[in-house]
């Protein structure tokens, strides 16, 4: 696997050769991921698309500290991921702001475990809420919000702990097409100028595309890395504009003929499976 | 061992219902025709008991409504054989409550940490269950040699009960807490101790108070059988000298007695419920409110 982006400082994140083994019930183990080599740089937003249950929500999990790798290695900021690395923020697939709580104390939670005082982390909580535009909303329970505004909640709830490694999958999923447009410009607009590294996982490639400095494709299950495609494409960019352009049809189309092989392998071994 | 070593298991009045079951929602009206059909059925059924035992049934055996209630003008204005009645109604509501408190304190201790750790619970599952198995109102007994006759081997056998009850729920719930809502708290940074006050405790919180409605019950059952097998006062001991009398009617007022208990118990833990699950979407299903 060849490294197209490269910097001179250490990367952010760098995967080695990680591979991932579940244990299941009948004793073989199952491979999720399988020798995945991957550098993100400091300020760096990596888009990741891949066929379903391929394993890229396997990959964050490593990166995050959750799941430990079986084989390869994995560094956050040049340490070996053991536990969960500081400067980790994870936007995960399924809603998971804590529905006993309003959304102020949610966002504010990150602060609150770090022992922030309670003025200080409501202070910057309502500042936060104020900028992901849920102003007004602080004292709602998460049932009492739209799926997009819960999106918002877990977005500030991420962000406000100013992670230098932000993990995001397929945050937006669950969006209609409008909301998820103007969600992606916010993203952007919020992540500009943090220096944070990003890895963003969708099945949108116009969304992946939009989003990132490099698109990484990965292979049907077990997923290993399969291509990378670097995006030279302006920023600021605006979600809206950019998808006409002609380089971002032009990309679109490359990236899709290398995804479409993987995705159809899926749903084959999908169908062979009902057969 | 498989991880589901320890579930929850029937208890005497059948485990408590699943969290979904027993919400309810405060500030719903009935209509008034529901009111009048209740009272309606009381007075049927009362003035039935009354009139069958002032003709067919013999009312020495099966006592009647007037006299019940005369029993408990008797008790409250000139006291009961064994004392002024407050004095044996604080006794066994202080057994009780001792019980029901520390009975749910270590329920919900042990069964949260054997639920968020899969070790300690497979060590301790077949201890568990076989402890579950011994016929508890029994042990009472033991209870009366181990503590003697004073309070607290009421106390005891009322924590008996009223322990396994929430021990299982509590269990259940912490082992039932959504993956993805610890794994986020645990990445904003929380630590063992936060995660278990902020994400485990209030998601297993349904599962525990459901558990709570039927361990009040457990816990006025476990006074009042502790009562009976030996002590110098509270109703288990009213009710044991009315059954000693042939006196159906004293032991009808004791029963009576222990319900209101018993029923004041339960709205208190459904309003310390309402309070605890104020969070929650109003739910639908939850109509007919038993
Ligand atoms: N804890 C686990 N135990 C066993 N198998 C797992 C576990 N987590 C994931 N898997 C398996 O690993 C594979 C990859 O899962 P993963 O969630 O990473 O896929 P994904 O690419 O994120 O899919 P999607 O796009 O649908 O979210 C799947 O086949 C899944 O069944
Ligand atoms: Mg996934």
């Amino acid at each position: 696997m060849t490294q197209i982006h490269s910097t001179g400082s250490r990367p952010a994140i760098s995967l080695n050769g990680a591979t991932k083994r579940f244990g299941t019930k009948d004793g073989t183990p199952f491979t999720a991921i399988r020798d995945v080599t991957l550098d993100v740089a400091a300020g760096e937003f990596v888009s990741i698309v891949g066929p379903t249950g391929c394993g890229k929500s396997t990959t964050l999990s490593l990166v995050s500290g959750l799941e430990p790798a079986s084989e390869g290695t994995v560094e956050v900021a040049g340490q070996p991921v053991t536990g969960i690395p500081d400067g980790v923020g994870y936007m995960f697939q399924a809603d998971a702001v804590l529905p006993w709580k309003n959304v102020l104390d949610n966002v504010a939670l990150g602060l609150r475990y770090r022992g922030v005082a309670r003025r200080d982390a409501d202070e910057r909580a309502r500042a936060w809420i104020q900028r992901v535009g849920l102003a007004g909303f602080e004292d709602r329970y998460p049932h009492q919000l739209s799926g997009g505004m819960r999106k918002r909640v877990a977005m500030a709830q991420s962000l406000i702990t100013e992670p230098s490694v932000l993990l995001l999958d397929e945050p937006f999923g669950a969006l209609d097409v409008q909301t998820r447009e103007l969600m992606q410009d916010e993203l952007l607009g919020l992540w500009s100028g943090t220096g944070a590294a990003c890895v963003f996982v969708t099945h949108d490639l116009t969304e992946a595309i939009t989003l990132a400095d490099r698109v990484v494709v990965m292979t049907a299950g077990p997923a290993t890395v399969k291509d990378i495609v670097s995006v030279d494409l302006p920023r600021p960019r605006s979600a809206e504009e950019i998808r006409l352009t002609p380089d971002f049809i032009e990309l679109y189309k490359r990236i899709w003929d290398s995804l479409r092989e993987e995705v159809e392998i899926t749903r084959a071994r999908g169908a062979s499976r009902v057969a | 061992m498989s991880h589901d070593t320890i579930t929850p298991v029937v208890t005497e009045a059948g485990r408590a219902k699943p969290p979904t079951m027993t919400r309810k929602r405060a500030g719903r009206r009935r209509p008034w025709g529901t009111y009048a059909v209740r009272v309606a059925l009381v007075v049927v059924w009362l003035g039935s008991w009354e009139l069958a035992a002032r003709t067919v049934i013999d009312p020495f055996y099966y006592s009647m409504p007037s006299k019940v209630w005369q029993r408990l003008v008797d008790w409250f204005t000139e006291g009961t054989s064994q004392g002024s009645i407050w004095t044996n109604i604080a006794a066994t509501l202080e057994e009780a409550v001792l019980g029901f408190v520390i009975g749910t304190l270590a329920g919900v201790v042990l069964g949260v940490v054997l639920g968020r750790s899969r070790f300690i619970a497979d060590v301790l599952a077949p201890f568990i269950k076989g402890a579950n198995a011994i016929p508890r109102i029994v042990l009472a007994s033991l209870f009366v040699i181990w503590f003697g006759l004073g309070m607290s081997s009421k106390v005891a056998t009322a924590f008996v009960l009223v322990f396994f009850a929430v021990f299982f729920n509590s269990f259940q719930g912490a082992r039932e807490v959504d993956r993805v809502l610890v794994d986020n708290s645990r990445i904003l940074g929380a630590s063992r101790w936060q995660l278990m006050r902020s994400v485990i405790l209030p998601s297993a919180t349904s599962w525990i108070l459901a558990s709570m409605h039927v361990a009040f019950g457990f816990a006025l059952i476990g006074a009042i059988v502790g009562e009976f097998t030996g002590a110098d006062k509270g109703l288990g001991l009213l009710i044991n000298h009315a059954q000693g009398n042939f006196d159906a009617a004293g032991i009808y007022a004791g029963m009576l007695i222990t319900t209101v208990l018993a029923l004041v118990a339960e709205w208190l833990i459904t309003q310390l419920e309402v309070r605890l699950t104020s969070w929650r979407p109003p739910s639908h299903t939850a109509s007919a409110g038993v």
